[in-house]
């Protein structure tokens, strides 16, 4: 359907600067070290030893994960961080991971906290410098399954600090579906009870949910990671959310608004995450969320610092601070997500870490998180290309029609 | 100075003429003319990077691939939807308000028709979204006749954008009516025509213009929505939230440049024709 023009790949690998063939594994000659999919990560200095701050820091950030206060009073963890090292905190939001790789090409920004869609793209064209994690006491405590992952590492090497995480789960109005669905076959079912009233989230990278359920339920199209579709496996999914698209409702990228469609019951069942479950709940609407059989797609942001940071030590100051448990806690609780730092449960309200599924190895293996999908298949196949962000993009726009 | 700007006129309009003419020139027709080379660019799909290479690549993929084509004619459609109810709606409230309300009732209604344009867009979208949902008055209204609503969806965008843009229908064809002196309604009548008659051979060939006038807006602003579908569309989209999805979530800058084409080319298909019709003259 959609062509894939020479140049275009030619393009891809010029600005990913590799040195050896392009699409295929280097072996391990790299300075830089292998991506996940074969690519090599520019070579970028790392800090080797933290010297005093600079007095200022310029953070990036998704909003909600930089608050001083001046929007809630009682919400605030960066004046402790300001008077701790003098670092003076200046912040920028962005709402899109686009957004974000963007801004941190201009080189004004010192530190990022970057999901897994943008992590790559941000290493790859070297706009980020791997990370000392010697330099980070509080790295320590960061759970295991956190670290060295597909997202935020090259070659066993960190590029950044994980923030936290959080699955795309299945919600469900408890008075309207019967029986409670277990997976996401509720919402694929090309003859569900529930056609016209099933809602799913409005971005291309939803793609991988479907994905994700072709690769539990039709293993003969060899999907081993909803991330590196083939042309052949990206058409299948494509025809399952197409089938889907008759009986949705309404797509939702507005967690507002799909907490005010489950309340009218516009929506009844449909992907979400656990802080709008817990809003809607908080509100009396009869939902309930799991995590589908199947397993889900989920985020894992992570801090990453600028190749060209201008102030580095306090860069490094704040990715030590924003991942204390006591930061790492208000963060998590305020922004409604699971914290990276173990010790963050500790300081955290009662019950909080539960509903979350803080520290639960398996609970968080079931989490495809999202990454950016490139040309070079991250599953490891080196006889096929798959199918880029464009093309995800371009095939969203044909599902909705 | 004063001296100088008195002895040499020329010099007097060109200093009152270059600021908004650099403002039409530079800032207004100078975006449409980036919005064009853009168009003609390409993407690099991982890093995002613009490359600035000539190609028709994208007008090729808007023209081979058929949902490009099937959101276009959808959204030409809602357009032209939203303008015709408009124009039904707005004609005959216009008509009461400029020949048949008193001069008070008419101040009254004047304000009546204006005071939505204070309220922010967005929340009276999100009012409709509320009216149209499941449990909400539209629905229980439509129940109450046996009617049942099929909620959010692109009757739901009509309806709104319908509501949204009324005022701009209105007050254009008010101001046309307003124009035609009575005693033409009055000689009409004294040789004998009937009120159809006098409506359908007398106000609605002077207030033609006005009409097209009053449907270069409802459409062209429809034609460029995003935001009422996303609210009250349920899973639709229209050219607009091609445009954003490529600018938002792509960040593909050049395909959504010859996206935002189509409704320019389209707009200006229109206003030729709105001209031969003599409406640029009452917008």
């Amino acid at each position: 359907m959609f062509h894939r023009p020479l140049p275009r790949l030619a393009a891809v690998c010029a600005a990913l600067t590799l040195t050896a063939a392009c699409g295929t594994s280097s072996g391990g000659d790299s300075s830089g070290g292998d991506g996940p999919g074969g690519f090599t990560a520019p070579d970028v200095p790392m800090l080797q030893e933290l010297g005093d701050g600079e007095g200022e820091v310029d953070v990036l950030a998704w909003p909600g994960y930089v608050e001083d206060g001046s929007t809630d009073k009682s919400v605030d963890w960066v004046s402790s961080f300001e008077q701790a090292t003098g670092c003076q905190v200046n912040v920028k939001y962005f709402g899109t991971s686009d957004e974000a790789v963007n801004l941190m090409k201009s080189g004004d920004y010192d530190v990022v906290s970057a999901s897994g869609d943008a992590s790559l793209r941000l290493i790859a064209a070297g706009d980020v410098a791997p990370v000392n994690t010697d330099l980070i006491p509080n790295y320590a405590d960061v759970y295991d399954f956190l670290k060295d992952r597909d997202w935020n590492s090259v070659d066993g090497q960190m590029y950044g600090v994980p923030h936290g995480y959080g699955a795309n789960l299945l919600m469900w109005r408890t008075d309207e579906v019967d029986p409670a669905p277990t997976s996401w076959g509720a919402v694929f079912d090309e003859n569900s009870p529930y056609a016209g009233k099933i809602t799913a989230y409005d971005s291309p990278i939803y793609i991988a949910d479907a994905a994700l359920y072709l690769m539990k339920t039709q293993p003969d199209l060899g999907i081993e990671n909803p991330y590196a579709l083939d042309q052949d496996q990206l058409a299948a999914a494509v025809d399952l959310l197409k089938t889907q698209r008759t009986q949705i409702s309404e797509y939702w990228s507005d967690y507002l608004k799909e907490v005010q469609a489950f309340t009218t019951g516009d929506s009844v069942i449909g992907t979400t995450w656990q802080v709008i479950a817990n809003v809607a709940q908080d509100s009396d609407v009869p939902v309930d969320v799991t995590l589908p059989e199947e397993g889900a797609t989920g985020w894992s942001d992570t801090w990453m610092v600028s190749a060209e940071a201008k102030h580095p030590n306090c860069a490094y100051e704040w990715m030590n601070h924003i991942i204390s448990p006591e930061a790492n806690d208000a963060v998590a609780e305020y922004f409604g997500e699971a914290p990276s730092n173990a010790k963050a449960c500790d300081v955290a309200t009662k019950g909080f870490c539960e509903s979350y599924h803080a520290g639960d190895a398996d609970y968080a293996d079931q989490i495809w998180y999202w990454t950016t999908p490139i040309p070079q298949c991250l599953d490891g196949r080196e006889d096929v290309t798959c199918t880029d962000y464009g093309d995800w993009t371009q095939a969203w726009t044909e599902i909705k029609g | 100075m004063a001296y100088f700007l008195h002895r040499h006129p020329g010099a007097r309009l060109g200093l009152l003429l270059t600021p908004p003419m650099l403002w039409l020139g530079a800032a207004y027709l100078g975006a449409l003319a980036a919005l064009f080379i853009t168009s003609l660019w390409g993407q690099d799909p991982f890093t995002g990077e613009v490359v600035r290479q000539w190609n028709l690549d994208n007008f090729r993929l808007l023209w081979e691939s058929e949902v490009y084509r099937r959101i276009a004619f959808r959204t030409v459609g809602i357009a032209a939807l939203v303008t015709v109810i408009d124009i039904v709606v707005a004609f005959p409230v216009a008509l009461y308000m400029a020949k048949v309300a008193s001069p008070r009732l008419r101040s009254v209604l004047l304000i009546a028709v204006l005071t939505p344009l204070w309220a922010s867009y967005l929340v009276k979208a999100y009012a409709w979204r509320i009216m149209l949902s499941e449990n909400g008055i539209v629905h229980d209204l439509g129940g109450l006749v046996g009617i049942d609503l099929p909620g959010y969806g692109l009757t739901a965008v009509v309806i709104t954008l319908a509501y949204l843009w009324l005022p701009f229908m209105i007050l254009p064809i008010y101001a046309g009516l307003e124009r035609l002196p009575d005693s033409m309604l009055e000689a009409s009548m004294d040789l004998g025509a009937r009120t159809g008659h006098t409506l359908r051979r007398v106000i609605l060939p002077t207030v033609f213009p006005a009409v097209v006038a009053g449907s270069i807006f409802t459409f062209s602003l429809s034609l460029g929505d995003y935001i009422t579908v996303r609210i009250v569309g349920g899973a639709n989209q229209m050219l607009g939230n091609v445009v954003y999805d490529n600018v938002g979530a792509a960040n593909n800058l050049p395909f959504a440049a010859a996206v935002a084409t189509i409704p320019v080319v389209i707009m200006l298909g229109y206003l030729a024709v709105a001209r031969r019709a003599g409406a640029l003259e009452n917008v």
